[in-house]
């Protein structure tokens, strides 16, 4: 079944053609749509047709590569297009697939209307298409390849809405938002760069398999693999916004809200963690990287959460709790545990997906209006995306037995067992910080009274929109059961289906301690505990008092404008990188480099030139007769030097 | 008998003669009909091989030479007819504007 | 000396002199017709290589077509003498003749490497090859692509020598 890859990657390039292409003179919105939505569905039925053919077929054999052309050749040097089915790529095409799916066909009723509604749907195909080419490549130029066209689509779909302002640090409207997307991933690239050329100046070789296999016979503990790691890590902080390279992310929010659930939130985002999970060989013998993979995705997802719970605009809230979820997954990827992160991406795409897609949907019946201040009591106004977005708010909480429960518990206990203590409380602690401000969020949006102006006539969601968050919902629900641990009873399917992608990575790992089945059940307790506590306190209070923020403003000032105001950070960068960095190029580059020193040489070649051709073109007299005098002369020269020299 | 040299000679001495026209003549058409002389020298060379080699394809080129000629006489007396209407000289130092 | 010996250097001595007269006439009407002179000259020392074919179309080509254009644009612009050819010498006008002994000296040591063999005399085989009928033969077997192209050659300056010469532009 693996033979027909292509076709999954065939189908969004048809898609992204007939729309970019004949897009504007299809008249039908539903057309356009539905041709961007299968471009995305049947691939996903051929990638669950390739699983199917996976399942039934032994372990040693579910790892396949399927060449399509050689894409580059120089000398020893061969990049091929060719696509690696195996585990971690199927499940990773799944998700893009069906998540992507799903959101595509809820942008046929979120779109509707829009003046680039086929401009949109283009930019989509284009997204899925270099999404599945960074998942399913199998080698890291191709990869590189999806991961800058992912990059692209963000930046495209970030400032789809070009005209519209749009608030933020040093940013007034929707292109710079997108710009400051696409430069600080940039930063992130250009590490990512780096480390794939250190990779092939030290195996000669860019091909994922062929790099395992020369890396398998290294020593863990090498510097080389040390800087290789952590260069393809600071690429991943970009992708994947974390610290230091998290500031893009909450001003992503000024896309469409489809473009935030599937980019911002399911997948792009996600990449990072993927490319981390594919290299965990690499990371498992450098285990300084492991390190400060940990510490910076736990201080990523307590400083998110903590910022989330201070932000009033909707999207921003599940912008921070998803940079948060991130650093859950770069947590997990940090202390060994490859499968809880890759575990922690699925759940999460479903049910953060589920999150944004409902936000969406309120955001459309409030006619743009996206400040959770001014909403309250809209559950009894839309109940299907009341509900799913309450079930999507409990699973991410980590209410047992939803799938966020079993994905960050297992994150959790992964951070206790082969991390240390303190990476499980920084963790608990941004865990309770979720659970409250998520349920803060839930109840100032959709619970108590009514706070919206009287003119605004707030109605449920068309089932184009409802549809895909119902299916999302579920997946949200049962997601989870894929990874019950062995200590509830559960098999665990989706460990042991990774376990071949990852084995050799673990093999380099120290083990973890055994501890008993007691000290699981306890750290699970108190897991729910957490999430019970902070559902319950970010309930109760903004329902007694939606303005409950003027207190906490007034009693712990300082905190409280900390947080609204993101630590300072994007002022810090201001204030600190881009404007001296702005600065130096405007003062010393422009004006002394480039106009005086560049244009200078430029110029005084030219006038140095240009006062030679003064003398020389007096030769050129016009006159034929002096040119045929000359063709004599060089007549005579080359006679002579052939008879006489 | 005559050897080849001495047409070679002749060939060379008439080349040379109209070099020295096209080099020194001012008359658009006398620097013409200086061409056509340097042109008749080569041929004579042609003509001169074919005969002592017995070589037909010399004579053969001089035909074609010929054709070339009677082309280049049509354009080019037709320019230097363009010319003097717009000069109204056939001087070519009159004619310096290939230039810069 | 044979006859045909006599023949050659007699033609030999009337073609550069009436070379001579070419480049030195100030009357471009005078130096047309020494040109004429040259080439009936030229045709003479064809026939002494048995070139008939080459010789013909020699007196019919040049100095009987080209020759008569060049004479008729020369009545057609009536033009006068060179008046100011030696009033404004240019330094081409030393440099020219200058330039051609140089040449003629490197030409005339080429020529000194072309002796002996075949090259002392004509070979048996030139009057076969010089008739019309053969050239024929060549012109319309082995070279008959170059042929047909001589024939655009011509066409195509036909078109070019109306329209350089029409009165106005387009």
């Amino acid at each position: 079944m693996h033979h027909y890859v292509g076709l999954i990657v065939l189908f969004p390039l048809i898609g992204l053609i007939v729309n970019g292409l004949f897009g504007r003179h299809i008249r039908s919105e539903r057309v356009v749509g539905w041709i961007g939505s299968l471009a995305v569905g049947i691939p996903f039925l051929v990638a669950a047709a390739i699983l199917y053919g996976m399942l039934g077929s032994p372990v040693e054999e579910r790892s396949n590569t399927v060449t399509l052309f050689t894409w580059i050749a120089a000398g020893s040097f061969q990049v091929n297009a060719a696509y690696q089915v195996d585990q971690l790529s199927i499940l990773m095409t799944l998700i893009v697939t069906g998540v992507g799916f799903l959101i595509h066909v809820y942008s046929i009723g979120y779109m509707h209307g829009d003046r680039g509604f086929w401009r949109f749907f283009t930019y989509l195909n284009l997204f899925i298409f270099a999404m599945l080419n960074l998942v399913l490549a199998d080698n890291y130029v191709l990869m590189f390849l999806g991961w800058e066209g992912v990059g692209l689509c963000s930046y495209l779909l970030i400032g789809f809405w070009y005209e519209k302002k749009f608030a933020g640090t040093s940013i007034t409207w929707t292109g710079d938002a997108a710009n400051k997307a696409f430069w600080v991933n940039r930063i992130g690239d250009f590490a990512f760069m780096l480390g794939m050329f250190l990779i092939f100046r030290e195996f000669g070789s860019l091909t994922f398999s062929t790099v395992m296999d020369s890396a398998s016979s290294l020593a863990p503990g090498n510097s080389t693999m040390f800087w290789i790691t952590l260069l393809l890590f600071i690429g991943a902080t970009g992708k994947s916004a974390q610290i230091p390279l998290f500031v893009w992310l909450p001003d992503a929010m000024a896309g469409p809200t489809p473009v935030s659930a599937l980019i911002h939130a399911a997948t792009m985002v996600t990449a990072g963690v993927y490319m981390v999970a594919r290299n965990s060989l690499l990371y498992a013998l450098a285990p300084d990287t492991m390190m400060i993979v940990a510490v910076i995705g736990a201080l990523t997802a307590i400083v998110a959460a903590s910022i989330g719970l201070a932000q009033n605009d909707i999207k921003k809230v599940l912008a921070y709790s998803t940079v948060s979820q991130l650093g859950y997954m770069f947590l997990a990827l940090g202390v060994g545990a490859f499968t809880a992160g890759i575990f922690h991406v699925m759940t999460h795409a479903f049910f953060k997906a589920c999150l944004f897609l409902g936000s969406g949907s309120v955001i459309h019946a409030m006619h743009e209006e996206q400040d959770i201040r001014k909403m309250g009591g809209l559950a009894p106004v839309m109940p299907k995306t009341y509900y799913t977005f309450l079930i999507s708010s409990f699973a991410i909480a980590g209410f047992p037995p939803l799938s966020g429960f079993f994905s960050k518990d297992e994150i959790l206990w992964s951070a206790f067992s082969q991390g240390s203590v303190l990476l499980w409380a920084v963790g608990a602690l941004a865990a309770l910080m979720t659970a409250f401000y998520m349920f803060r969020m839930v109840t100032l949006t959709f619970l108590g009274t009514p706070r919206w102006a009287k003119d605004k006539h707030p109605h449920e969601s068309p089932p184009t929109m409802t549809i895909p968050l119902i299916v999302l919902a579920f997946l949200a629900v049962t997601g989870g059961f894929l990874g019950i641990p062995a200590a509830l009873g559960g098999g665990n399917a989706l460990h042991h289906w990774l376990h071949p992608v990852f084995e050799r990575a673990l093999d380099r790992l120290p083990t973890a301690h055994e501890y008993s089945h007691m000290t699981e059940y306890l750290f699970m307790l108190v897991s729910v505990v957490i999430g019970v506590s902070g559902f319950w306190f970010g309930r109760k209070i903004y329902l007694a008092n939606p303005d409950a923020d003027d207190t906490f403003a007034a009693k712990a000032g300082g905190v409280f404008r900390t947080l609204s105001r993101k630590y300072y950070i994007d002022e810090g960068y201001m204030r600190g990188i881009v404007n001296p960095l702005v600065a130096t190029s405007d003062r010393f580059l422009s004006r002394v480099v480039d106009t005086a020193l560049i244009d200078g040489f430029v110029n005084g070649l030219a006038k140095v030139t240009a006062s030679f051709s003064g003398v020389l073109r007096l030769v050129q007299t016009g006159v034929v007769q002096s040119y045929a005098s000359m063709i004599v002369v060089g007549l005579l020269l080359v006679l002579g030097l052939i008879l006489l020299g | 008998m005559i050897p080849i040299s001495h047409y070679l000679i002749l060939s060379a001495v008439m080349f040379t003669i109209g070099c020295a026209g096209v080099l020194t003549r001012r008359n658009a058409i006398i620097i013409f009909m200086c061409i056509e002389l340097m042109l008749n020298s080569v041929n004579l060379t042609f003509v001169a091989f074919s005969a002592y080699l017995g070589d037909s394809a010399g004579q053969i080129i001089v035909f074609f030479v010929m054709a070339v000629a009677a082309a280049e006489a049509a354009v080019g007396l037709a320019i230097v007819l363009a010319l003097f209407r717009n000069k109204k000289s056939v001087d070519i130092n009159d004619v310096n504007i290939l230039k810069w | 000396m044979t006859f045909e010996t006599i023949l050659f250097y007699v033609l030999a001595l009337a073609g550069i002199v009436s070379a001579l007269l070419v480049i030195t006439r100030r009357n471009p009407m005078h130096a047309a017709l020494f040109l004429i002179v040259n080439f009936v000259a030229l045709a003479g020392i064809y026939l002494t290589l048995h070139a008939q074919f080459v010789a013909i179309t020699q007196v019919l080509v040049y100095a009987g077509a080209i020759m008569v254009l060049v004479l008729f644009v020369i009545m057609l612009l009536n033009l006068q003498n060179e008046q100011d050819l030696f009033e404004k010498r240019s330094w081409r006008s030393y440099s020219g003749p200058i330039l051609s002994l140089l040449l003629l000296a490197l030409l005339l040591r080429t020529v000194a490497f072309v002796s002996g063999g075949s090259f002392d005399r004509i070979s048996p085989e030139s009057e076969r090859i010089g008739t019309v009928a053969n050239i024929g033969q060549q012109l319309f077997t082995a070279f008959v692509f170059p042929f047909e192209m001589a024939s655009l050659l011509l066409l195509a300056a036909m078109v070019g020598a109306v329209i350089l010469a029409k009165k106005r532009f387009p």
